[in-house]
Order: C-alpha cells, then sequence, then structure tokens
C-alpha cells in the first residue's frame, strides 16, 4: 500500500507524457547508458562524505553554541543569540559563495572545493543545531540537574552522563531532519564545482542533452539516499528507546 | 564558643523568591548524629531551609556553616563540603537512562574517584541495605515509586555523607509504599546517620526524632524534642497544625 504512494505520481508522470521520454541515456541494457548511470551516480560519494563530515562539525559547533544559550549570565546568551540570528540569516548558497571566492580575499587561506563547501554547509548547519540542542537540554528537569549536584558532579560530568544522554535521545528526530537537509543542501555545492551528484548530473545533461531523464534520475538518487537514512534514524530511535525500556 | 560537635549551624538565615520571603532570620543547629524532623504547612520555607543546606537554594543573609565551612559563592567551600550532604528527593529524580547500579556508580566513579569494581562493591553493599539488590541492572522505570525512592536514598549513601537530607520523601508515594521507605530511613536512623527529613508522617517523627522543627511562613515557630512539643505545643500555630494532621 505504502508503495503506490510512492510510484503512483511516477506512472502518472510516464504516462502523461510518454512520447517525449528518451531513457536510452540512462539505459543500463546499452553501453553508453550504462557508461551514463556510472557517471552519475559516481557522484554519490562525495555528496555522502560531504553531508557526513558536515553534520559532524556543525552537531560539535551547533552544541558548543547552544551551551553558552543555557547560562544564567546574560552575556553568554547574547554570545548564542547573536552566532544564531546572523549564521541563520544568510543563505546557504551565499554562504557558499562567499566561504570559496570571499575568505580568501580576507583571510588568504584558500579552501579547496570541498572543505569551502564543508565549512559553508557546516557553518550554515551549526546555527540551527544550536536551537536544537538548546531546546533538547531545555527540556530535561531541573530535578535532573539538582540530583546530579546532590552527587557533587561538576559541570562537565553532568552534561556528560546525565543531561545530554537523556537531551540527544529526545532531539534524535530533529537531528535526522538535519542530516536529510544536509544531504540535500550539499547539492548547492555543485555551483563551485564540486563533483557530486547535481554536479554530474548538470555535466551529463551538457553533453546528452536530455535534461528530462537525466534529472529524474537525480531526484531518484537523492530520494533513496535519503530513505537510507531515515531507516537508519527511525532504527536508531528504537535502539535508544529499547535500552531505557 | 561554637560546639565543635555542631555539624550544620544556621544562623539568621533568610531568603527571599521575587517578593515572598521564603526564610525568614532562620537559626538552627544540628548536631553530628542528630535526627531532625521539620513540619509546616507547604509554602512554610521548610523544603528551601535544607535545600539552602546543600547550596540547590543560595541564602541571602545569615551564615550557614556545614561541617566547619561557611558556605559562599566561592566554588571553594563548594568543593569543600562536596560529598558531605546527601539528598534524597520527593521525586526521586533518578536517572532514567541509567541502571540502578549505574545510578549509584556514577557519583563514585567520578567525584571519588573509584574504580568500576570498588564502585559496584560499594553499590551492591548499599542495595542490601534497602533491600533491592535484586534490581541491580533494571531501569528506574521498571521499579516501583518505592524501590526508586529506596535507590535513591541508596544512590546517596554510596557516596558517604555525613548529613542527608530527606525533602518529602514519601509524599510522591502510593499509600502502601510509604512503610517499605520509612523502614529503611528508620534503619539508616538507628546507624547514627545525621539526618534532617522533611516530612508529615508523625509517626516516624515520634519513632525516630531528636529534635522536632515546626515552620510556618518562613519561620521556625516550634523546636523541641517530639515528645514535649506533641504532649504540650507552645504556639497556637502548631497545636493547629497537627490537629489537621491527627484528624485527617
Amino acid at each position: 500500500m505504502k508503495r503506490i504512494y510512492i510510484l503512483l505520481p511516477l506512472f502518472l508522470l510516464l504516462a502523461g507524457c510518454s512520447g517525449n521520454w528518451g531513457w536510452y541515456v540512462v539505459d543500463p541494457s546499452t553501453t553508453n547508458g550504462a557508461n551514463n548511470l556510472r557517471f552519475m551516480m559516481s557522484g554519490a560519494y562525495n555528496t555522502i562524505l560531504m553531508s557526513l563530515t558536515a553534520i559532524l562539525i556543525s552537531i560539535t559547533v551547533g552544541l558548543l553554541v547552544a551551551l553558552p544559550g543555557l547560562s544564567k549570565k546574560k552575556r553568554w546568551r547574547a554570545v548564542n543569540r547573536t552566532y544564531v540570528e546572523i549564521v541563520r540569516a544568510v543563505p546557504i548558497l551565499v554562504l557558499i559563495l562567499w566561504v570559496y571566492y570571499g575568505l580568501p580575499q580576507l583571510s588568504g587561506i584558500t579552501l579547496n572545493v570541498f572543505w569551502a563547501g564543508v565549512l559553508a554547509l557546516a557553518l550554515s548547519d551549526s546555527a540551527f543545531q544550536a536551537e536544537i540542542f538548546r531546546a533538547g537540554i531545555q527540556s530535561i528537569s531541573k530535578g535532573q540537574y539538582e540530583a546530579a549536584q546532590s552527587i557533587s558532579l561538576n559541570y562537565r560530568d553532568t552534561m556528560r552522563y546525565v543531561i545530554l544522554p537523556q537531551a540527544i535521545r529526545r532531539i534524535l528526530p530533529a537531528l535526522g531532519n538535519q542530516l536529510v537537509y544536509m544531504l540535500k543542501m550539499s547539492s548547492l555545492v555543485s555551483v563551485i564545482g564540486m563533483q557530486e551528484l547535481t554536479r554530474k548530473a548538470n555535466e551529463l545533461v551538457v553533453s546528452e542533452y536530455r535534461p528530462l531523464e537525466i534529472y529524474t534520475i537525480l531526484v531518484l538518487e537523492y530520494l533513496v539516499l535519503i530513505l537510507i537514512v531515515s531507516a537508519g534514524v527511525r532504527w536508531l530511535e528504537r535502539r535508544m528507546n529499547s535500552s531505557e525500556a | 564558643m561554637s560546639n565543635d560537635q555542631n555539624l550544620i549551624e544556621m544562623r539568621g538565615v533568610s531568603k527571599h523568591f521575587g517578593d515572598f520571603q521564603a526564610l525568614k532570620d532562620v537559626t538552627l543547629d544540628v548536631k553530628l548524629g542528630e535526627r531532625v524532623v521539620v513540619c509546616g504547612p507547604s509554602g512554610s520555607g521548610k523544603s528551601t531551609l535544607i535545600r539552602c543546606i546543600n547550596r540547590l537554594e543560595v541564602h541571602e543573609a545569615g551564615d550557614i556553616i556545614v561541617d566547619g565551612v561557611t558556605l559562599n559563592d566561592s566554588q571553594e567551600s563548594l568543593d569543600k563540603i562536596s560529598g558531605t550532604v546527601g539528598m534524597v528527593f520527593q521525586q526521586f529524580n533518578l536517572f532514567p537512562h541509567l541502571t540502578v547500579l549505574e545510578n549509584l556508580t556514577l557519583g563514585p566513579r567520578r567525584v571519588l574517584g573509584l574504580s568500576e569494581d570498588e564502585a559496584k562493591k560499594r553499590a551492591m553493599l548499599y542495595l542490601e541495605r534497602v533491600q533491592i539488590p535484586d534490581q541491580a541492572d533494571k531501569f528506574p522505570r521498571q521499579l516501583s515509586g518505592g524501590q526508586q525512592q529506596r535507590v535513591a536514598i541508596a544512590r546517596s549513601l554510596c557516596m558517604e555523607p555525613r548529613i542527608m537530607l530527606f525533602d518529602e520523601p514519601t509524599s510522591a508515594l502510593d499509600p502502601e509504599m510509604i512503610a517499605e521507605v520509612l523502614e529503611v530511613m528508620t534503619e539508616l536512623a538507628k546507624s547514627g546517620m545525621t539526618m534532617i527529613v522533611v516530612t508529615h508522617e508523625m509517626g516516624f517523627a515520634r519513632r525516630v526524632a531528636d529534635k522536632m522543627v515546626f515552620m510556618d511562613k518562613g519561620e521556625i515557630v516550634e523546636i523541641g524534642a517530639p515528645e514535649d512539643v506533641f504532649t504540650a505545643p507552645k504556639s497556637t500555630r502548631f497545636a493547629a497544625f497537627i490537629k489537621q494532621i491527627l484528624n485527617h
């Protein structure tokens, strides 16, 4: 039953414009089609590597930015607010262009395409991660902090052993969302020449001139990646919940 | 001047929450091995009183001296009394993501620097004392309220504190579970532990307390040995309070 919802729109698409398709460009039974498909899928490695690297950095930075946001001191909270508001306001595409073309002029440091992309994606996502972590940590009851204090745990141990393990369980669905988002946003890094899924598709379109078929395959590539991520996050959620019984 | 047998000395302690005065010039001494039961209507400041002793609340005026250390804003004073004061909460506040055993070993391992084996041994010792060694590998939510509260008591004892504070430890429990928790607390009292217990369990107070403290509106209204205050209360407010509690 579930499959129908996924397949139905595809059938409509295919039926509605049957005369205009030219699937030969990606037909795996022909040498050219198989080569084209292989070429397109070769971008997956960079898409995945870039997204995973970026999300690891953004989770770390996000947590580090979230902590001052939970402080009782106004000054620390202001640091958190300033970071979140500014970073969140910059469109990802603009940030990618700024890091790749602007940053070298400003700092003299030239990043290669991969790291410029990762930095821009991570920076942009970190503001959202910071808000997710702040909400997650704030959802843990005051009693947990008091219990930790009553056995004399210091701030670091309280966070590490008591608060964060509980908070992370609660924000897991949101973290999964961000990874999905990251996989999709990584397509923007194609504009500075990163050889990932979208860039490969663009290059193939230029040589084969079949945008409809090639971009449809591109859509399916992202769909598959993201369904895998969703399944992974659900599995992790189930595992974590069962350990708490 | 001051008796060095006093484990806790409170001198003219005051505390506000906004406009509300939770503690008004409270003075109280607790001697080594003494069992003090604090009662009073809700909002009378009894919880605030014991929460100031382990610095869950910060007092505004007066002095609190715990085991010879004057509590102030410095981290040093907190470090010095680290592990001295144990606390049991109304809502248990166990760590839900950790097993019973992990709840008990976290403090000894991270704060007291015990090895995993030593911490486990100590945890099992105290689980025996609260009579639930067989629940060590369960998660808190798999236990009854009474069992959870006994785990919470054991968690505090694992730090081997010199003073135990109880903040309405049986108020969140079903009636049939109150007895098992009070029994554990009575055993603890017999072992010579210094205890301050905020509770309305008057039977427990009569059995165990060396000193009864009745609070109202942030002040200590009545203080004395239980046999004296119960039979001949000096204040009308306390007389009215016991009457209410015993009638219901």
